[in-house]
């Protein structure tokens, strides 16, 4: 019982990081039908600027981890905000009017430049911060326990803020209103008046802070962190995105807690060998009943 | 056809008389430095580059080869199979390399070195473990490392008589080396007659593995191996530790590099991890004037770094008593000693070192590794 529980933790916490890095592939696939292969390596490059920013504040001599926790979101979320900014100026803008597929080969290339960009800039080397938050709160649970880190707390609270806070510029603000009115049909949009240019570039800045803020969360948690790092969490959490209905937010959010209990629950209960070849079949399993995924909307062709 | 086809290999026996001409004639001998120069283990690469440099230049100034100067050149495998396949043709082909120190992860050095063995060019690796590396039966391979079986005996003797331990998880990485060292344990405990209670990969390049801590708490392990890399291992003992397990953590040379300490997050994490490695290669008295070269450069030369400067040693040795033919030097190597900064090596038919020499080693909270007596 300790265990299953201890697992849901491990996936609830892994699940909504997922969530936010796959809110960037789901909001720029629902506003401009591509998907942004250069989203994993902004998270990548927002770990990075965390251990800068981390090891800046120390120099100053702030120790006192909210600070550094508050510090680091607001600025890390700003350079990243301004590296998605950039990226789509650069990469995908002079590609609106071409088809899906050049801004996918675009994407692509943005994402081996962003990768060894950090790599000679930064060193290839596997980077370190140290430690920042330690100790943990423990439930005894029958004959054994679970322990639950104060950063895994951390991580859950802000993660879902973020979440919130997302959701509710989205739904509630005139900035969310855009972001709608342009994802259901761009053309009508700019005729209303939106600058959806505007509001596409504004979509980038949400989405990269979405990742800087799982970038912040991840590695003040694990510490570790290579030029490589967004890969593998990069295709996490696009599968997240697909799982969930690509184009929708809630279904990102849904998708990448349900990728990452089961992913936590299937490595711990039955084989940690075969957690990937898992969370993929769940992904084919769920697109054969549900294509457009558990919170998208079927794609209407209009005439 | 036939007559054809003649005629083709008669030109290009003719074309590669002609290019061999001309390497020799370049008076230099090029030995390719293969190993992961970029990447996540990056680290490795750099310990070999280090001290294959060190050795080509100690040797360059005593007269290079034969009067001939070594140039090395770099090759970068990234410990990615595919991309070892393909530098080690680019050093065949383009650059004509007669020797090759690296590479250094098992599953990039076995696919190189069917190519090497094709061109016969000499290779030397000096830190690729995995057994099948040599036991494959290719004539040209050499290592100045140990064999992971033998690295196994001394981990699963360690854990039953010195840690008196039954309940031991086996992880691995997947990979070829971390798999193979894994598997090795496994077999030397279970010659003891103790089972593992858990034996399960991770995925290379994750960094949560909170799924698999817990089920490593949940079968109560006493000891948890594992075989892999240090940029997997720092998280994995950093997240047990988190999670209030004490399991002694025991790891292979795989994670001797000084970022341990700063992939765990910090040294504190990697307090009593154990780990299997050559006895101290700084400590022969042969290489003490290289190891104080070294520290005086600034270089602490950890790791595999002066097993690599011996094994372009071996290489030299080699390719110098044979007139600078690789394949003459291959079997040179198996009748006659070579001495290097890790004292005489002797190797036997296969291309491993007669005598291994697998210690115990212990991490303290500082982040250093000293030997367990």
């Amino acid at each position: 019982m300790d265990i299953v529980l201890q697992q849901l933790v491990n996936g609830l916490t892994l699940g909504s990081v997922y969530g936010l890095i796959a809110i960037g592939y789901t909001m720029v696939y629902g506003i401009i039908g591509m998907i942004n292969f250069a989203h994993g390596d902004v998270y990548m490059v927002s770990a990075y600027i965390t251990a800068i920013v981390v090891a800046l504040l120390s120099f100053f001599g702030i120790e006192s981890f909210p600070i550094i926790i508050i510090g680091t979101l607001f600025i890390t979320i700003a350079i990243t905000g301004a590296y998605g900014w950039a990226i789509e100026q650069i990469a995908y803008r002079p590609l609106r009017n071409s088809g899906r597929l050049s801004a996918l080969i675009s994407a692509i290339g943005m994402s081996l430049i962003l990768q060894n960009y950090v790599q000679i800039s930064q060193g290839a080397r596997q980077q370190g911060i140290p430690t920042m938050l330690t100790g943990a709160v423990r439930f005894d649970v029958g004959d054994g326990f679970v322990q639950i880190t104060y950063m895994k707390l951390v991580i859950l609270l802000v993660a879902f803020l973020g979440m919130g806070t997302l959701t509710y510029i989205i739904q509630r603000t005139k900035l969310g209103r855009m972001c709608r009115a342009t994802q259901q049909d761009r053309k009508m949009a700019s005729i209303l008046g939106i600058n959806t240019d505007r509001v596409i570039s504004i979509v980038f800045v949400i989405g990269a802070s979405m990742a800087a803020l799982a970038g912040v969360l991840i590695t003040l948690d694990y510490g570790a962190f290579d030029f490589y790092v967004g890969f593998i969490i990069g295709i996490k959490a696009f599968t997240a995105a697909v799982l969930g209905g690509i184009g929708s937010l809630p279904g990102a959010m849904l998708g990448g807690i349900i990728l990452g209990v089961s992913e936590s629950l299937f490595a711990g209960l039955i084989s940690s060998d075969y957690k990937d070849v898992f969370s993929f079949s769940l992904l084919v399993i769920i697109l054969i009943f549900r294509p457009s995924g558990l919170l998208g909307k079927p794609e209407v062709e209009k005439v | 056809m036939s007559n054809a086809i003649v005629k083709k290999s008669l030109l290009s026996i003719a074309i590669a008389g002609a290019m061999g001409a001309s390497v020799l004639a370049q008076a230099d001998v090029v030995i390719g430095v293969a190993g992961p120069h970029t990447g996540a283990y990056a680290a490795f690469g750099e310990q070999l580059w280090r001290g294959a440099e060190q050795a080509a230049k100690d040797i360059n100034a005593a007269g290079g080869i034969n009067g001939e100067m070594i140039k090395l050149v770099k090759a970068d495998d990234a410990c990615e199979p595919k991309q070892a396949v393909a530098v080690a043709n680019r050093l065949v082909d383009s650059d004509d390399a007669v020797g090759v120190v690296g590479h250094f992860c098992s599953s990039s050095t076995m696919p190189a070195s069917d190519i090497y063995e094709e061109a016969g060019v000499l290779m030397v690796t000096p830190a690729s473990t995995n057994p099948r590396v040599t036991d494959r039966g290719l004539s040209n391979v050499f290592r100045v490392c140990g064999r992971d079986d033998q690295q196994g005996d001394v981990a699963g003797a360690y854990i039953i008589s010195e840690l008196n331990a039954k309940r031991v998880a086996i992880i691995h990485d997947k990979d070829t080396y971390g798999k193979g060292l894994a598997d090795a344990t496994k077999s030397a405990l279970n010659n003891y007659g103790v089972t593992e209670v858990l034996y399960e990969g991770l995925t290379r390049g994750e960094k949560d593995f909170n799924a698999l801590v817990t089920k490593i708490r949940s079968v109560d392990a006493e000891v948890v191996y594992f075989g892999g890399l240090h940029s997997e291992a720092g998280p994995l003992v950093r997240q047990l530790r988190e999670q209030g397990s004490k399991a002694i953590f025991i790891s292979g040379d795989g994670i001797v590099s000084n970022e341990f300490a700063a992939v765990a997050g910090s040294p504190e994490y990697i307090d009593g991890v154990l780990m299997t490695f050559g006895a101290n290669p700084k400590s022969y008295p042969a290489g003490k004037a290289v190891v104080d070269n070294f520290i005086k450069s600034g270089y602490d030369p950890e790791g595999y770094t002066l097993y690599s400067y011996a094994a372009m040693q071996v290489v030299v040795e080699a390719l110098k008593n044979n007139d600078l033919d690789p394949i003459k030097g291959a079997d040179w190597l198996k009748t006659n000693s070579v001495s290097t900064v890790m004292g005489v090596k002797d190797f036997d038919s296969k291309g491993d070192l007669k005598v291994s020499d697998y210690v115990m080693y212990e991490w303290d909270n500082q982040g250093n590794y000293a030997q367990v007596n």
